[in-house]
C-alpha cells in the first residue's frame, strides 16, 4: 500500500500538523505530538471518551465521530470534546414505575423534543437515537431501551440538541426500567442460589477443593461437554 | 477493503466451507496441549521471564516488563515528601472505577461508612466497559457450581488458588441477580430463562450476555448507581503511593493529572481495583486493552510489601484484529466462535478446534503463522488467520450476527468490512492479567486494611482465564472487598501516614544496583513518536 507514506495536512484545535494517510484521529493526534490524558478512554469505540467535532475546509457541514474509529483525511479541522455539563437526575430505581411519567418526572426537557433528527445524524454509533427519544416520550420504555442499547454515553447527541436533552442518561433510564422491571422474570437463578445457600454443592466443593491435581486432572479431562447444538 | 492476495485466500475459505461445516475436530490431549504450549505460546519463549532482584517475591521469575516496574523507584522522594496535610479523611478508599471498583463503592456505602472512589482515567474507563462476550454462571438446571469449579480450575492449569475459585462459583448466579436487580438487560428468552452459550474451555453453556456489549452494559449500570448514590468520585487521579503507618495500609497518595498536585487520602481501608496491564505491550504484543492498564495498582502494593502470584504469565487473547491496520489488537470477542465461526489458515483449512482454552488457541494460530507459514499477509506486513464469521450466520440464520454481535458489526463496518459476508483476520493480543497482588476470599492482601479486587488480584484464574470469568470475578470479588473493607473500617481507627516502606524499598533498590531514574508506575503509556519526544524541552 503506496498509500502508507502519503502526508495530510490535519488541524487540530486550529493548529496544521502533518500525519500519515490512515490514521485514526486519536492515532494521528499522537504522532503530532499529543498525549492523552482526557479525551482517550478504551480506544476501542466502547467507553465514549473520545468523541469528536470536525469540519472540512470550505465545508459548513459539522461532522462527528469517535477519535478512536474514525481515520483523518485531508483538511479536516477537528476538536475532541473532553467532557460535557450534562444534567443526570439522581433516582432510587427501587423507588420508580416503570411508566413513561417516571421519564418525564426525572427529565421534563425530554417533552422539549423538537424531532429534529440532529441527536440521530450526529451518532457514532448510527443509533435512531430520536426515534428513542420519541419511544421514551411515548412511555415505551421497552422500545426505548432496545433502540439505545449500543449507546457508548459519549455525549455527541447532548452536545447538539436544540432542546438541551440528555439523549444517553435517559436512555440508560429506559434500560435499567426495563431490566429491572419490564424484562421476563428468570426463575432459575434464583433457584440455584437457594440450593447454593442451603448447602446443595457444599460436599461436592469441598471434596473438589481437597482433590490433588491428579484426581483434578482425570476429573477435567473426562468430563462431558454439553453439545454445541443443544438448546438451553 | 481487502487486497487482492486477501480475496484469493478468502476464495479457498469460501470453497472449503461447506467440507468444513461437517468437519469434526477433536479437543487436544493433555501431551499435545502441554506440547503447542511449550513450543509456540510467547509465556514460554526463552527471555520472557526474569528473576526478580527485589520485593516480596524477590528470587521469583516473572514477566519483564512487570519486573522493570518493580525494579524502579518511587515518583516521589520519601525523605522529602510531605504528607502532614490531609486533603481527605475517610473511612474506605477505593482505588480504580471500572466494574470492581463500583461494585466495592456500592456495597461498601450500604455498609453506612463514608467512600471516597479515585481514578486515573473517568469513572467507567477500564476493561470492563470493553468486555463482549458475557459472564459465566452455572445457573442452568444441567450445570452446577462445582462443574464451574472444575472448567475453571483446568483452564487455569490446575494452579488456581481452592479458595478462591470456591466463592467465584458460589457466589456467581447471586451475582447475576444482583445486576439484574439493578437493572442489567440479560439476553433471555420470552419465559425469562437466561440466554447462555459456550466459551473456550466450559463444559457447560454458562455464559450469559448482554448482546455483545455485556461488559459495556454492566459498566454503565454501576457507573448510573455510583453516581446516583452520590458516593464521592475523583476522577482523573491515580494513587502513585500507598501510605503505611510502616506495616497496615492507612491510605494513599493520589496525584491530580491535570493540575499535577499530588492529594492525601487518609483511609481506614483501602481497596486497589486498579486492573491490568496490557498498555506494557509484553513482547510487544498490540493490546485490547483500555488506555489506562498499565499495573499501578500492582506496583503499589508490591512496594509496599505485598506478595504478588503468577505473574509469571499475561494471556494473549487469540482473535485480536490483523486487520485493518487501525483497529490492530482490538478484541474479535470469543462469542464468534462460541457461535460457530471457524478458524481458517491459508490454504482454507481448519488447523484447531475452536473452544481449546485461550492460551491453546493462541499458540495455534501462532505456530500456523510463524512455523507452518500458512498465515496470511497484511499490506503492512501483520500475520493472520481468518476467522470464517459468515458461518455464524449460515448456522443460526440470516441477521444472527447484526443482532447477536452488533458491536462487532459496527465495529468492521466502520472499515467497510462486512464480517456477516467476509472472514476476519485475527491474530492474538495482549489482553488479561491472569496473576496479580495475592489475596483471600475476603480479598484481603497480606498487608493489614489493604484488599484488592478485579484484574490486579491473583490467584482465581491460576495461569489463565476462561472468557466470562473476569466479570464474573471483578463483581464478585468488588462486592466481597466493599463488604469486608467496610466492616473492619467500622472496627478500627484511623492510622499513622506514613512512607517507610518507600524508604526501605528505595534501600533495597539501591542495594540491588538499580539506577535511580527508573520510576514507576507508569500510568499513561506514551504513544508520540521518539521524534516528537526528542525534540521537546521542559520549561
Amino acid at each position: 500500500m503506496s498509500e502508507d507514506k502519503k502526508m495530510i495536512s490535519i488541524y487540530i484545535i486550529g493548529k496544521k500538523y502533518l500525519v500519515p494517510y490512515g490514521l485514526t484521529i486519536m492515532k494521528a493526534m499522537e504522532y503530532a505530538g499529543y498525549r492523552y490524558i482526557r479525551g482517550c478512554g478504551c480506544r476501542g469505540g466502547f467507553c465514549g471518551g473520545c468523541g469528536t467535532v470536525y469540519r472540512f475546509k470550505d465545508d459548513y457541514k459539522l461532522q462527528s465521530g469517535l477519535a478512536c474509529q474514525t481515520v483523518v483525511e485531508e483538511n479536516m479541522y477537528l476538536v475532541q470534546i473532553p467532557f460535557f455539563p450534562a444534567n443526570k437526575a439522581d433516582y432510587n430505581l427501587d423507588e420508580l414505575k416503570p411508566i413513561g411519567g417516571t421519564l418525564l418526572k426525572l427529565y421534563p426537557e425530554l417533552a422539549r423534543c423538537v424531532s429534529c433528527n440532529t441527536c440521530t445524524k450526529v451518532c457514532p454509533q448510527d443509533i435512531e437515537v430520536m426515534d428513542y427519544m420519541q419511544a421514551a416520550l411515548r412511555g415505551d420504555i421497552k422500545s426505548a431501551a432496545d433502540i439505545s442499547f449500543d449507546c457508548i454515553m459519549c455525549g455527541l447527541c447532548a452536545v447538539r440538541c436544540p432542546a438541551e436533552i440528555v439523549q444517553y442518561n435517559i436512555a440508560i433510564l429506559c434500560r435499567r426500567l426495563y431490566g429491572k422491571y419490564i424484562a421476563p422474570k428468570t426463575e432459575h437463578v434464583k433457584v440455584r442460589m437457594a440450593e447454593i445457600s442451603e448447602g446443595k454443592f457444599d460436599k461436592e466443593l469441598k471434596n473438589l477443593m481437597k482433590s490433588d491435581i491428579k484426581i483434578l486432572k482425570k476429573l477435567y479431562n473426562e468430563r462431558d461437554i454439553e453439545p454445541e447444538e443443544s438448546e438451553r | 477493503m481487502y487486497t487482492q492476495d486477501m480475496i484469493d485466500s478468502i476464495n479457498r475459505l469460501e470453497e472449503t466451507r461447506g467440507k468444513r461445516m461437517k468437519q469434526e475436530l477433536s479437543l487436544l490431549t493433555s501431551k499435545e496441549k502441554d506440547e503447542l504450549l511449550h513450543k509456540f505460546h510467547p509465556d514460554y519463549q526463552p527471555g520472557t521471564l526474569r528473576e526478580l532482584k527485589i520485593g516480596p517475591n524477590k528470587g521469583e521469575r516473572v514477566i519483564h516488563e512487570i519486573a522493570n516496574l518493580f525494579e524502579a523507584y518511587s515518583q516521589i522522594d520519601p525523605t522529602k515528601f510531605d504528607i502532614s496535610e490531609i486533603d481527605y479523611d475517610i473511612d474506605v478508599l477505593i482505588i480504580g472505577g471500572g466494574g470492581a471498583g463500583a461494585s466495592a463503592a456500592l456495597i461498601a456505602q450500604e455498609k453506612g461508612v463514608s467512600v471516597l472512589l479515585a481514578t486515573k482515567l473517568r469513572l467507567g474507563d477500564s476493561n470492563t466497559m470493553m468486555a463482549q462476550g458475557g459472564i459465566q454462571a452455572a445457573d442452568k438446571p444441567n450445570d452446577s457450581p462445582p462443574r464451574h469449579y472444575l472448567d475453571v480450575i483446568g483452564g487455569g492449569g490446575f494452579y488456581n488458588t481452592p479458595e478462591l475459585v470456591n466463592v467465584l462459583v458460589r457466589d456467581a448466579p447471586e451475582t447475576i441477580v444482583w445486576l439484574e436487580d439493578l437493572g442489567v438487560m440479560f439476553d433471555k428468552e420470552n419465559d425469562g430463562t437466561m440466554i447462555t452459550i459456550h466459551g473456550g474451555g466450559t463444559s457447560r453453556k454458562r455464559m450469559h450476555s448482554a448482546r455483545d456489549y455485556t461488559g459495556g452494559e454492566i459498566m454503565k449500570t454501576l457507573r448510573d448507581e455510583v453516581k446516583n448514590r452520590g458516593i464521592d468520585i475523583i476522577e482523573f487521579s491515580p494513587a502513585i503511593e500507598l501510605l503505611t503507618d510502616d506495616e497496615k495500609c492507612t491510605g494513599a497518595i493520589l496525584y491530580n493529572l491535570e493540575t499535577e498536585e499530588y492529594v492525601v487520602v487518609r483511609a481506614k481501608t483501602t481497596i486497589l481495583a486498579t486492573g491490568g496491564a496490557g498498555r506494557l505491550h509484553v513482547q510487544d504484543f498490540p493490546t485490547s486493552n483500555h488506555y489506562g492498564a498499565t499495573a499501578d495498582g500492582l506496583v503499589i502494593a508490591y512496594r509496599a510489601g505485598s506478595p504478588v502470584i503468577f505473574m509469571d504469565n499475561i494471556q494473549y487473547h487469540p482473535t485480536g484484529a490483523a486487520f485493518p491496520e487501525q483497529i490492530v489488537g482490538l478484541l474479535v470477542t470469543e462469542k464468534c466462535r462460541g457461535l460457530g465461526a471457524q478458524l481458517v489458515n491459508n490454504d482454507g483449512d481448519r488447523f484447531i478446534y475452536e473452544l481449546e482454552t485461550r492460551d491453546a488457541e493462541s499458540a495455534a494460530i501462532i505456530k500456523e503463522c510463524v512455523e507452518s507459514n500458512k498465515g496470511i499477509k497484511t499490506p503492512t506486513g501483520i500475520l493472520g488467520v481468518w476467522l470464517d464469521t459468515p458461518m455464524i450466520d449460515i448456522i443460526h440464520g440470516e441477521g444472527t450476527i447484526q443482532k447477536k454481535l452488533p458491536a462487532m458489526y459496527r465495529q468492521y463496518q466502520r472499515f467497510d468490512i462486512d464480517m456477516s459476508k467476509e472472514p476476519l483476520l485475527v491474530y492474538p493480543t495482549q489482553h488479561f492479567q491472569n496473576g496479580g497482588i495475592m489475596v483471600n476470599e475476603k480479598a484481603e492482601t497480606k498487608i493489614a486494611n489493604l484488599y484488592a479486587a478485579g484484574e490486579v488480584e491473583g490467584g482465581v484464574h491460576g495461569r489463565n482465564r476462561l472468557m466470562g470469568n473476569s466479570l464474573l470475578e471483578c463483581i464478585v470479588f468488588g462486592k466481597r472487598a466493599g463488604k469486608n473493607a467496610a466492616l473492619k473500617a467500622k472496627e478500627i481507627e484511623r492510622g499513622k501516614l506514613t512512607l517507610q516502606h518507600i524508604k526501605r524499598y528505595h534501600i533495597e533498590l539501591k542495594d540491588a544496583n538499580i539506577e535511580a531514574d527508573i520510576m514507576s508506575p507508569m500510568l499513561l503509556p506514551d504513544y508520540r513518536r521518539k521524534e516528537t519526544i526528542a525534540r521537546m524541552i521542559d520549561i
